[in-house]
């Protein structure tokens, strides 16, 4: 008999494991709360540290999931394990949803009921949310109209809209402010996001590119390049863009009547208070725990750490083990990641379902 | 005495052999939280008393932990214990108790 696995979470980890888990011959089940698949990498443009266009990744990850059948548009009621897997029962999260061929992620409904599937093991590929930066609420997201978020710009550039300021000017000058939600224990989030750093530095040169005659102003308190090619990347964001970058967190902003922003930070390695204003304030917002895990971490019980983010069983050598018989983790569950990581991370878990399921069949 | 045209000049380096530790150890045991900053500065961004004078918070916080203590005595005094550092801090650090425990420091060791 084939063996069934369920996906939950639609992103590129779930996306690119439920492929994987395909192409081993499993039935494959891929349930995904939003009405169409793709997850954050959706709303990105291009990604660092090549550049590389996000919907290229999208459509590769998509490619694997012709044999995959796509569920979105719902959520978890309940899940119960027995003996032989899981059942997952699942409620429509809202109208326009339900079924969906894989080549085509904006298809009409096909379903428009709860449903029950049963699987020899779960897949949970949940991700992350993006911190809410209305929360800090010092640095005006919401109340100015110049301060935007990483992902607001992001989607900008994907839709190929002018970046322009609230009153429809080019922006002279630009901040980044680095750690929006992230390394603040004033937000309860002690972690580093890691993702924020390398990404502010692309999109210093992204705006750059768009307009060279602005100064661009990156606020950090450690630049941490991590990986392969980022480096490099704040390398030629100095030598190449001439983006500049003080260190020191930026403590608070205030608006000028022509809906520019101060910003107060100090300049710590000057080690004078510093005032700067700019036309337009870029918030590099870092991950916090999505929310739609946490009622499926306590159906299953499964444990997360202080920080919100489920632990895997042990961090080295069960990286994509839950503790649970039959559950795996994948991706952003388990933390923050880059898109590299989260697809390794997930091929990685996917390997170890499909041996999961045959030598389960073995014991059988 | 003949004058051959050279004066004394302070030795700028922080002497961390020379360095004494007292008061860092009875602003430890204050304030353990001192141990936790990360430098990033928003304390001296949104100090009130640093906007008008030479007082940088973050960097006495650094002095103590290398043994200067001359210097947190001359500038010490202008703080004006507002609070809005702590406000800020990313880290959690207790400044006004820090400050506080400065200043205790400098009571007991004179």
């Amino acid at each position: 008999m084939k063996q069934s696995v369920i996906v939950i979470g639609g992103g590129i980890s779930g996306m690119t494991a439920a492929g994987i888990l395909a192409l081993q011959g499993l039935d494959v089940t891929l349930l995904e709360k939003e009405t169409a698949i793709g997850g954050h990498v959706a709303h990105w443009d291009r990604l660092f540290p090549d550049r590389k266009k996000a919907s290229e990744v999208l459509d590769f990850a998509m490619e694997g999931l012709k044999k995959v059948k796509l569920v979105t548009g719902v959520t978890i009621s309940g899940i119960s394990k027995h003996d032989d897997g899981f059942t997952v029962s699942t409620s429509l999260q809202d109208a326009g949803c339900g079924m969906q061929d894989a080549n085509t992620t904006q298809l009409p409904p096909a379903a428009d009921h709860d449903s029950l599937f049963t699987a020899s093991a779960i897949l949970l590929a949940t991700g992350f949310d993006l911190f809410e930066a209305r929360k800090k609420e010092e640095y005006g997201y919401g109340i100015y109209n110049n301060v935007i978020t990483s992902a607001d710009l992001e989607k900008n550039f994907k839709s190929g809209k002018a970046i322009l300021t609230h009153e429809g000017k080019v922006p002279g000058r630009i901040g980044i402010v680095h750690c929006v939600g992230s390394r603040d224990e004033k937000v309860g989030n002690l972690y580093c996001s890691k993702v924020c750093c390398v990404t502010g530095v692309k999109q210093a040169i992204e705006l750059k590119e768009l307009y060279p005659a602005s100064e661009v102003f990156n606020f950090y308190m450690d630049l941490r390049m991590f990986d392969r090619h980022f480096e490099e990347l704040y390398y030629e964001a100095q030598q190449k863009w001439g983006v500049s970058f003080i260190r020191g967190r930026l403590s608070e902003c205030s608006e000028n009547p022509d809906g520019s922003i101060i910003l107060k930070t100090e300049d710590t390695l000057t080690g004078s208070p510093l005032k700067m204003t700019v036309d337009l304030l870029v918030l590099l917002t870092g991950f916090v725990p999505a929310q739609s895990a946490k009622t499926i971490c306590s159906m299953l019980d499964l444990k997360t750490g202080s920080d919100g983010f489920v632990n895997p069983a042990d961090s080295h050598t069960k990286n994509n083990l839950s503790g649970i018989n039959g559950v795996f983790l994948a991706g952003a569950v388990k933390g923050p990641v880059s898109i590299q990581e989260a697809i390794a991370d997930a091929r990685a878990a996917a390997a170890l379902l499909a041996g999961y399921i045959k030598s389960t069949l073995v014991n059988d | 005495m003949i004058d051959f045209g050279y004066t004394l000049t302070r030795d700028r380096q922080l002497d961390y052999d020379r360095g004494d530790f007292r008061f860092l150890r009875i602003v430890r045991a204050m304030e353990p939280s001192l141990d936790v900053c990360i430098g990033c500065g928003s304390c001296t961004a949104t100090c009130s008393a640093g906007h008008f004078t030479g007082f940088n918070i973050r960097k006495l916080h650094t002095l103590i932990q290398r043994g200067d203590n001359e210097t947190i005595k001359a500038e010490l005094k202008k703080c004006m214990f507002c609070g809005k550092c702590q406000l800020v801090c990313p880290r959690g650090v207790n400044l006004r108790n820090l400050i506080l425990a400065m200043n205790r420091a400098i009571e007991q060791l004179g």
